[in-house]
């Protein structure tokens, strides 16, 4: 549901400030970033999916390393290459956002670190995690038995039914028991 | 309703606008329906202004977000360089800017503007005046740095003001208001740092929960603000030094190499500490003394090292003792967290020890000056005697004779004495600090950019390299520096207009300082678990800022001819007089049976019969907590039981009747 013209409607303003948790001049700035993403010709229509490339040159993206997942987790586009619309767009930021609500956040967390989307943390999602965690330089990588052991220790704390995966309600328990989260998982324009 | 969970949903924005396209249909489709009958209209109407409401509310939100000061530049901050560690030092910043504006307003609103409205004018009185002694000087630079001069005879301190009980046409008690400001600020104040304190403990939860350490570093531990890659590799390498760290220590116990060795390295660190503590406690006592014998000598031989001597030892003390610590710590061999615990409790130790042989000394000078004091009255009854000696024939009527009132003998006002020091020392402390912005930061950083092109070694990663923002020197320095407001605000009222001022500044030149000549930490530490601890430490501060405002207040008679309090024997007894003539006669009486120490000891008795009751019913939920924990985790157990003693009995008895329970009993398990 986007609009043919390049400006938000009043209503449509109006919809997005009641089903995000932006504020009215978040929204609007995030109108202005998306548009300096699409490419000239495309700048009257807001239908268009800005492409996974261009969205990782933004700079509050580029030096994370969940960036890709990001884009994975909030696209809506059948060809699940990773592209967003401005509607997609407003749901990062709102998730990201200072007033979202734990549990929203901590689900979509979930989402983005379960690397294979398969509905739980197993053990190869966790080994990515750490990697991705760690930099991409191979000095700084944990060795094989450091990260077996860094992985057993966090399986031992937070899968409690014991089978070698951590799902959704085990990730949040765990999470809604940090002071920190909520402080962290913060993206601002 | 229903469309306020709405963005609680994880949905997609489509799903979203598609569900709430729907609800508005079936809303507007049976308005009318819902409401037929008698109530059509009004229920109509509800609804509108319901509508209404909500547009309001919405609007008010944005407002309120656009209000708020500096939200702006502390999230550049935030997200361009430095994480939420560094940030966390400014909203800390903006939080006491807050505070020092209330005080500000309470301070000046209640006090400093009556009195100069209503008040009688300067020149009026021989408070009011500057001293014929000192009129050739009270306009220079010099003396009005000094807060001497016509700014010391102003309402910027307690001295200016009159006892006089009611003042102009609102017949305005400002001796009443006076007392009562200085009580209410130190109130607010208290209730203003418990209340932020209680709702960071909410905030953090279960702060006691270490079992799920390593957890929280994988989920937690990567921070989506920030958006430097220079930032972001400190950020990697520290999070991988980290892991690496907890692998060791959950592997194994540390093997001491030679722990008698540390253990002697960390006495002998310790007792170096105390020597420095020490010699500083006495230097600052020794500058004190040296001060009055100055004093009492006449300033005006010496120059300005003798006259701001006090100030300039507290100030560089201050800047250089943590460097010292920081080297001594080098010896303890500390894991990094517990090491900047020590260090920050050195430095609060240092800072309190000074303030504290400050204040002693300033007593010693207070007494000095009650002294002098009685002198003083002596000489009055001489000198009014000498004045009425040409025209005084009988003792009965003395008519009043019009003399200047710059050429009356004045007593030492040790209140304003106490209120000058107090500025005088804020104020140099300011100037060290932005000094030391300067200096240390931002020549450091144009030396280091610039001189580095035809120097021997790199000097960008070796030994001057770029500073880092030093979080907790800088929030022990604001927090210190509030504590001396509050201390002083009392005798002179112009404090927190000072401090908000200096805030304020300090505001744009930090935040200035940071983006401009600052690298981001090595370390990278979180901010939100040492939030109470800074809350922690400016509570105990407000305490200890109290004590002596108290003591003073309540022990030691007020000047006789200075301040809105002279004349009486106590400060507080201005209460008393408020109550015996301002109010109804009943009332003095029931107040009088409630200050009844009868009735005020089984009050206390019973408040600390209370806390230790909070205590102990806290103390059950927590255990209480605790064992539901281990339920939770030992409930999903037992499916495994009954499904290892299902397998087992099928095994021994296939033809058992409990099989189809035992399937029936696991799937509601699972």
């Amino acid at each position: 549901m986007g609009s043919s013209a390049s400006q938000l409607t009043k209503e449509l303003l109006s919809e997005y400030q009641e089903l995000t948790f932006l504020t009215k001049q978040e929204i609007l700035l995030a109108h202005c970033r998306f548009k300096e993403l699409l490419p000239k010709e495309s700048r009257n229509t807001m239908d268009y999916r800005v492409p996974m490339e261009k969205i990782l040159t933004m700079p509050e993206l580029k030096s994370n390393p969940f960036r890709q997942r990001i884009c994975y987790v909030f696209s809506t586009s059948e060809a699940k290459d990773g592209s967003l619309s401005f509607e997609d767009f407003l749901d990062f930021l709102s998730v990201f956002s200072d007033s979202a609500t734990p549990e929203i956040k901590s689900h979509y967390a979930f989402r983005i670190f379960d690397f294979d989307d398969d509905g739980t943390l197993d053990r190869n999602d966790l080994v990515k995690l750490v990697n991705c965690l760690t930099g991409d330089a191979p000095e700084t990588r944990l060795s094989q038995e450091e990260m077996n052991q860094l992985i057993g220790n966090i399986l031992e704390e937070s899968d409690i039914d014991k089978d070698g995966t951590v799902n959704l309600s085990e990730f949040q328990h765990v999470i809604s028991r940090s002071p920190d989260f909520v402080s962290s998982f913060k993206i601002v324009l | 309703k229903s469309i306020t969970t709405l963005r609680n949903q994880p949905w997609r924005m489509k799903k979203k606008l598609e569900t709430l396209k729907e609800a508005q249909e079936f809303i507007e489709k049976f308005e009318g329906a819902l409401g037929k009958g008698k109530g059509r209209k009004f229920y109509a109407y509800k609804v509108m202004m319901l509508k209404k409401w909500m547009k309001f509310k919405r609007d008010f939100e944005n407002f309120k977000t656009a209000c708020i000061p500096w939200e702006m530049k502390i999230k550049e901050i935030e997200s361009k360089s430095f994480g939420s560690s560094v940030a966390s030092y400014f909203i800390f910043l903006r939080w006491m800017y807050g505070i020092n504006m209330v005080l500000f307003g309470l301070t000046f609103g209640l006090v400093m503007v009556p009195e100069a409205l209503m008040g009688k004018p300067y020149g009026s009185m021989p408070r009011k005046t500057v001293p014929r002694s000192e009129s050739s000087t009270a306009m220079d630079f010099a003396t009005l740095w000094d807060f001497g001069g016509y700014a010391q005879y102003s309402v910027l301190f307690y001295g200016y003001y009159n006892n006089q009980r009611a003042i102009g046409w609102l017949k305005f008690r400002l001796p009443l208001s006076y007392f009562l400001v200085g009580v209410g600020t130190i109130a607010y104040s208290f209730m203003v740092v418990i209340r932020t304190m209680a709702s960071n403990a909410n905030q953090e939860g279960g702060g006691d929960d270490t079992s799920f350490n390593f957890s929280w570093k994988m989920f937690t531990s990567w921070d989506y603000l920030i958006g430097n890659p220079e930032t972001a590799d400190n950020k990697f390498a520290s999070i991988t030094t980290s892991f690496k760290e907890s692998i060791v220590e959950e592997q194994e116990n540390r093997k001491e190499e030679n722990i008698h060795l540390t253990r002697f390295l960390r006495v002998l660190a310790n007792f170096l500490v105390l020597c420095c503590l020490a010699g500083s406690g006495y230097l600052i006592y020794f500058v004190v003394r040296r001060s009055q014998k100055f004093a009492l000598e006449g300033l005006e031989n010496y120059g300005w090292w003798e006259r701001n001597e006090v100030n300039m030892v507290m100030s560089l003390l201050g800047m250089f003792c943590p460097t010292l610590f920081d080297v001594i710590s080098a010896l303890e061999n500390y894991h990094p967290r517990i090491a900047l615990r020590w260090q920050l409790g050195r430095i609060f130790a240092l800072f309190l020890g000074n303030l504290y042989t400050f204040i002693i000394a300033l007593m010693d000078e207070i007494n000095l000056k009650l002294e002098e004091e009685a002198v003083v009255k002596y000489n009055m009854t001489i000198w009014e005697a000498n004045l009425y000696n040409g025209t005084l024939s009988e003792n009965s009527t003395r008519p009043p004779i019009e003399v200047d009132p710059a050429d009356v003998p004045r007593g030492p006002c040790w209140e304003t004495m106490v209120g000058q020091e107090f500025v005088r020392l804020t104020i140099s402390d300011t100037m060290t600090t932005y000094i030391t912005i300067l200096i240390g930061d931002f020549l450091r950083a144009l030396f280091v950019r610039f001189i580095n092109y035809c120097w021997c070694w790199d000097l960008e990663y070796g030994f001057p390299s770029y500073a880092e923002f030093d979080i907790s020197g800088n929030v022990l320095g604001l927090i210190f520096n509030q504590g001396m407001i509050w201390m002083g605000a009392f005798y002179a009222p112009c404090l927190p207009a000072i401090n908000v001022l200096r805030l304020h500044a300090s505001m744009y030149l930090q935040c200035w300082a940071v983006m401009c000549c600052n690298v981001p930490h090595e370390r990278v530490f979180k901010a939100s678990r040492s939030n109470n601890f800074y809350m922690a430490m400016l509570l105990f501060i407000l305490f200890l800022s109290t004590l002596p405002a108290v003591y003073t207040i309540v022990s030691i008679p007020p000047s006789f001819d200075c301040g809105p309090f002279s004349g009486k024997s106590r400060m507080y007894n201005v209460i008393q007089e408020t109550l015996e003539n301002d109010f109804p006669a009943w009332f003095g009486k029931v107040f009088s049976y409630a200050s009844n120490p009868g009735l005020i000891l089984p009050f206390i008795l019973l408040m600390v019969l209370g806390i230790y009751y909070l205590q102990s019913t806290s103390k059950a939920y927590k255990a209480a907590n605790i064992e539901l924990k281990k339920k939770l985790q030992n409930i999903i157990k037992v499916p495994d039981l009954i499904l290892t003693f299902h397998f087992r009995s099928n095994i021994d008895n296939p033809n058992s009747n409990l099989s189809p329970l035992m399937t029936n009993v696991f799937c509601l398990c699972k």
